[in-house]
């Protein structure tokens, strides 16, 4: 049996109660998205900030509300990114999904075997997010911890959108 | 002293006798759905070991024991609502079926562009998307019975909403606040509008002795599986001139008096209704639910519940203060034992996380009222909600998982 100390790592509960990145930026140059989860009610208002010449994560930004899991991941996915190649974000997104166990691969079908994604993401650092790894032992939570991802996800592909 | 004799209760009910985490189950979540007797597990059991067939089309000994076994549940269900006549039961899955079907039936036989259908702001979301789908496919109009600030109707405006309306379709107990609304003068406005009056029952039914003839209502929804019965089957009561005038809502085996193949014409109520093979041994469940409760005294239930739920309302108070908001009508009467609340700072999900390492079964959302709790402003609520098996001993854990939570959070 999982114990709520699994769950509530003490750096969570840090991001949960100090959160980071809190704030909006100016729509343009910043995209905005929002993400909900339908089942809880959960909200993340992720404003992301590329510069087109660097492909670089110049700035984010954070509002929306929720429970401690989804606050504490949305905190801890901005500290992550920015400043990031967006390259180096995709493979964070792909990286964490696969500590919450979601193998885009086997869920969507594209025959990959996985071997290819373990050696991709071997190489990537986690750092403070992989006190989310806990998560996975209360299925529930999962949706919680990804919605900032998805998010962000969703964020990425429109921005590549208006820029293409 | 309890109307309710909660030990013995427990007893009767197998999920009690289990730990979770190695602690005695403390079940707070009877109003999304209740957990089931020996007796409707007895009940079910035998029907499939010893009766089943399909029904009504047999002639043989056991098919017609399941048909009479089906039929008697629908008895039973008619006289537990004091239906004037056992053919206005009709058998859904559940009370959303039940509106549904009125949805898809009666209203679309009856409402144009330009009616009007008043609803509330407590309404479950079962009572708000099958008209939102109708206003859409239809230009029906959706007019909203706002809330006062203690959790109750606001019926100001209630003869202006009403002008023009073709259905006055309500809640008699809110899932989320608990409120109960008095139904009766409400279905006489209506009624004097021209209206007709769809009640929501689901929460009452299980809590409250119901009549449907006192409440003067023309359909009536609720769910077996909130009465201590099984899941798949609920009911709808409509009265029989009504039923008669609809036209069917699926099509299919049962509902027929005759197929050819330029046509058909339709079964007798309430059987013109229920398409297809229904849910037999769930019906036999539903029956044996009845029969469970109805012994225990619907008086003597709602006795019970007042009293766990003005300890739990007190509990709350006395233990939180300020540090706890609870989203309903803090008098007890008129309200029925659903409490929903907010924890300073800590989110409903949360709570419900630490509870559960204590076997408190609580929960945590928007519980399926999403314009409520927007009117609320608030994302989500923690509920807490009780029935006969719960008691004090059931509160004290409650409130002492809660101070843990609180403790484990503190900002
Ligand atoms: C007030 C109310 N109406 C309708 C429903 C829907 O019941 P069911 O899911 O059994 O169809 C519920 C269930 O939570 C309810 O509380």
């Amino acid at each position: 049996m999982a114990g709520l100390e699994d769950l509530y790592r003490e750096i969570i509960l840090d991001h949960y109660r100090s959160p980071r990145n809190r704030g909006e930026l100016p729509v343009p140059p910043a995209h905005k998205v929002e993400g909900f989860n339908p089942l809880c009610g959960d909200e993340v208002v992720l404003f992301l900030d590329v510069d087109p010449e660097t492909d670089t994560v110049r700035d984010v930004k954070i509002a929306g509300q929720g429970c401690s899991i989804s606050q504490a991941s949305t905190s801890m996915m901005s500290a992550a990114v920015k400043g990031k190649p967006l390259s180096e974000v995709r493979q964070l997104i792909r990286a964490f999904k696969a500590l919450m166990s979601i193998h885009e691969s086997k869920l969507e079908g594209d025959g990959g075997d996985g071997s290819d994604l373990a050696a991709e993401l071997a190489g990537v650092r986690l750092g403070d997010l992989e006190a989310l790894q806990g998560v996975v032992k209360f299925p529930v939570r999962i949706k919680c911890a990804t919605l900032a991802w998805n998010t962000l996800q969703q964020a990425l592909d429109e921005t590549a959108q208006t820029q293409a | 002293m309890s109307a309710l004799d909660v030990a013995t209760i427990k007893r009767d009910f197998p999920i009690f006798e289990r730990e979770v985490n190695g602690k005695r189950l403390v079940y707070l979540d009877s109003a999304s759905s209740a957990q089931k007797p020996l007796a409707v597990l007895d009940a079910m059991d035998d029907a499939y070991r010893n009766h089943y067939a399909n029904i009504h089309r047999g002639v043989y000994t056991i098919a017609e024991e399941a048909t009479a076994a089906f039929e008697d549940a629908r008895r039973k269900v008619a006289r537990f609502v004091n239906a004037p006549r056992t053919d206005e039961i009709v058998f859904t899955r559940n009370a959303t079926e039940s509106i549904n079907l009125v949805a898809y039936s009666w209203a679309r036989a009856n409402l144009n562009a330009g009616d009007a259908i008043v609803l509330s702001h407590m309404e479950h979301h079962a009572n708000v998307v099958p008209w939102q789908i109708l206003a859409a496919e239809r230009g029906v109009e959706l007019r909203w019975i706002p809330m006062t600030a203690d959790f109750r109707l606001d019926l100001t405006n209630l003869e202006q909403l009403l002008d023009g309306a073709r259905l006055l379709a309500i809640s008699a107990m809110s899932n989320v606040l608990g409120t109960i609304n008095d139904i009766r003068p409400l279905a006489d406005a209506a009624h004097a509008h021209g209206a007709l009056v769809l009640v929501d029952a689901c929460q009452y039914v299980p809590h409250v002795a119901t009549d449907v003839q006192q409440w003067d209502a023309d359909f009536i929804a609720f769910s077996s599986h909130k009465i201590l019965g099984p899941t798949g089957i609920g009911a709808l009561w409509a009265r029989k001139d009504l039923l008669e005038a609809m036209p069917p809502f699926l099509g299919g085996g049962e509902m027929i008096r005759d197929v050819r193949l330029d046509g058909f014409t339709t079964n007798d109520v309430p059987w013109k209704f229920e398409a297809g093979t229904p849910a037999i041994v769930e019906a036999v469940g539903f029956g044996a639910a009845i029969d469970y409760i109805s012994a225990l005294g619907m008086d003597a239930v709602r006795a019970h519940e007042l009293l766990v739920t003005r300890y739990a309302l007190d509990s709350l108070r006395d233990r939180f203060g300020d540090s706890l908001t609870i989203y309903g009508p803090s008098n007890v009467d008129g309200r029925g034992g659903a409490v929903s609340f907010l924890f300073d700072g800590i989110h409903a999900h949360d709570i419900s996380q630490v509870l559960d390492e204590d076997a408190v079964c609580v929960r945590a959302g928007h519980h399926c009222a999403k314009p409520l709790m927007r009117q609320l402003g608030v994302p989500a609520t923690t509920r807490a909600s009780f029935y006969v098996y719960n008691d004090e001993a059931d509160v004290d854990a409650l409130i002492e998982a809660l101070a843990k939570a609180q403790k484990f959070f503190a900002v």
